[in-house]
């Protein structure tokens, strides 16, 4: 299942990134992971939001220079070596990742490793081949803080 | 075709003829201002002496800081009382300059301007919206009473305000519009933002650019988003304002209205003619100005004589779209490097938005020139990557342009300074 991650080119300069948190809460958007990958005076805010398209929207017309990309969500046991087994699934395979991140859904039991990657659908089809789950926007978006519940 | 088919197609001779009887009358009136006759006793030159086009060599040049030095009335040349109205140029680099002009003048300036749009094909029927900021700045009045005068119906909306600028366009049904090439490139986000599609909604079919230079590419973009025909014109506040070249439909240079202006193009170091075709200052006389003539001014523009005669039959000559200004040349490390330079490079690579804007700093004894670049909305895919592979492009093809290393920077659209419509393009923090 392809999920899709928002990416704003910003500026790295005070308030670039209130500016879209700021947009998305007006929205009522749920962040549910963000990444900053940056160079020296630009870089580009990567999240997981539960509207992506929704979020787009808020986000242009605050005029911030937005893109939706297909990225691949993927659920791993939270536990060592799990993150271990997934890579070398994909390196065998010759999949290259082009960025990269995690978070918790349920502390020692489930993470979702998300990986940008080119070929998108050769990498699902691996993944499905070695039985790994991947979450698709809906599923993103139905996701309960798990974390919360354990209270 | 014609506005004034008379004067716009004159055989050389005739016209050189007219030029001459013209320069002989400006000369005798400029002597009569405090500031030409002090200057014409000060080398012995008397208007008499004039009696061929060449002899406009014996008078001295003119100066922005020689008008300045003559503020506000030293190079009037008829009694104050038949004076009508001034213009001031911006004072941008020190004290602004101010020109006056006569009912006649300004008929005179309404009338080429008139046949300059007219020439790329305006007509009474168009609807004229002038996006211009109008007062002391010529760009605003001036076309608004040669489109007047044309007879289409004019706009006289102003400079800003961009959301009521398309609503305008649409509801009025804007056919013609005069515009800043920045400020063009600007609108096209607005558009964006309201969903409006200028070739689809509006009516929109010829451009004049104006006010700031700008480059071929600048051009076809501006031709491309709003599908109109985008003409390109020269003028500046001492030589009236807009109106002294502008482009017909062939497009291959302005031409120069040579009845009201005499030419000359020099090397701004020797102060001597270029060859015919070389590229120079280029030097501009009045011919039918009387409120204020003005002999042999240093426009401290960049330009060339485009060679050969013009498809559309006129015989006035044509001049190269202006290449940079003496005074805008930056001269870093040793090197001459002319902002439009810059601009016409940028625009040619894919992923550059509309505006960027160059800085130049002093780290030790070191010049540095920082490009900031902002990135077009649509090229932005969400990769890091990209983005600096975008920024190792620009530096590179620069550094093959200017033979320096700039450091570039991506900025997002839309943030970069402007001032009244007009890009700011460079900025210098180096201290002496
Ligand atoms: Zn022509």
């Amino acid at each position: 299942m392809i999920a899709n991650q928002i990416s704003i080119f910003a500026e790295n300069k005070p308030g670039r990134l209130s500016k879209v948190t700021s947009l998305l809460a007006a929205e009522k958007i749920n962040i549910r992971a963000i990444t900053i990958s940056s160079s020296d005076e630009f870089g580009v805010i990567n999240m997981l939001v539960d509207d992506p398209e929704k979020a787009r929207r808020a986000l242009a017309a605050g005029g911030l220079t937005v893109n939706l990309k297909p990225v691949v969500a993927v659920v791993i046991p939270d536990r060592p070596g799990g993150l271990d087994l997934l890579i070398r699934v994909l390196s065998d395979q010759g999949i290259n990742i082009e960025n990269a991140y995690g978070f918790v859904l349920e502390s020692w039991e489930k993470a979702v490793f998300v990986v940008e990657v080119e070929q998108v659908e050769k990498t699902l089809e691996i993944l499905e081949k070695n039985k790994f789950k991947t979450l698709d926007a809906e599923a993103l978006a139905a996701i309960e803080p798990f974390h919360y519940m354990k209270y | 075709m014609y506005w004034d088919q008379s004067t716009e197609t004159m055989e050389r001779s005739a016209l050189e003829a007219l030029q001459l009887e013209r320069l002989k009358k400006t000369v005798d009136a400029a002597a009569q201002s405090e500031f030409y006759r002090d200057r014409f006793a000060s080398i012995n030159c008397d208007p008499a002496d004039i009696s061929s086009l060449d002899d406009i060599r014996r008078i001295p040049f003119t100066t922005k800081d020689d008008l300045r030095e003559s503020w506000p009335y030293g190079c009037v040349a008829v009694p104050k009382d038949r004076l009508v109205r001034l213009h001031s140029s911006s004072g941008t680099t020190g004290r602004a300059t101010v020109i006056f002009h006569t009912a006649h003048d300004l008929d005179a300036w309404t009338d080429i301007l008139a046949r300059a749009m007219y020439m790329t094909g305006m007509r009474e029927s168009d609807v004229f919206q002038n996006m211009m900021t109008y007062g002391l700045f010529t760009g605003g009045l001036g076309f608004h009473y040669a489109a007047e005068r044309i007879g289409a119906l004019t706009i006289p909306v102003g400079a800003g305000n961009s959301k009521r600028q398309i609503q305008f366009m649409k509801d009025f049904g804007t056919t013609v519009m005069h515009i800043i090439p920045s400020y063009a490139l600007h609108l096209t986000e607005v558009f964006e933002e309201v969903g409006v599609d200028p070739r689809k909604d509006t009516s929109l079919r010829i451009a004049f650019l104006g006010a700031e230079p700008h480059s071929e590419k600048t051009r076809q973009k501006i031709q491309e988003y709003y599908g109109v025909d985008a003409f390109n014109s020269y003028g500046l506040s001492e030589m009236n304002g807009p109106g002294v070249a502008f482009e017909c439909p062939e497009r291959q240079g302005m031409h120069i209205w040579e009845d009201s202006f005499f030419v000359e193009i020099i090397d701004p170091d020797t102060l001597e003619p270029v060859r015919e075709g070389d590229e120079g200052e280029l030097v501009l006389t009045t011919l039918r100005r009387e409120g204020m003539p003005i002999l042999r001014y240093r426009t401290k523009d960049l330009t060339r004589f485009v060679p050969g005669s013009c498809g559309c039959g006129r015989t006035h000559r044509r001049i190269s779209r202006i290449t940079g200004r003496t005074d805008d040349m930056l001269i870093l490390k040793g090197v001459n490097i002319f902002p439009i330079q810059i601009e016409k490079k940028l625009m040619e690579i894919p992923g550059v938005g509309n505006n960027f804007l160059i800085i130049l700093e002093r780290e030790g004894y070191n010049d540095l020139m920082i490009v900031r670049v902002e990135v077009l909305r649509e090229f932005f895919s969400g990769n890091l990557k990209q983005l600096e592979q975008l920024r190792r492009t620009i530096t590179e093809e620069l550094r093959s342009d200017i033979l320096i290393t700039p450091r570039v920077e991506l900025v997002e659209p839309n943030t970069l300074p402007k001032t009244e419509g007009k890009a700011v393009r460079v900025i210098d923090n180096r201290k002496d």
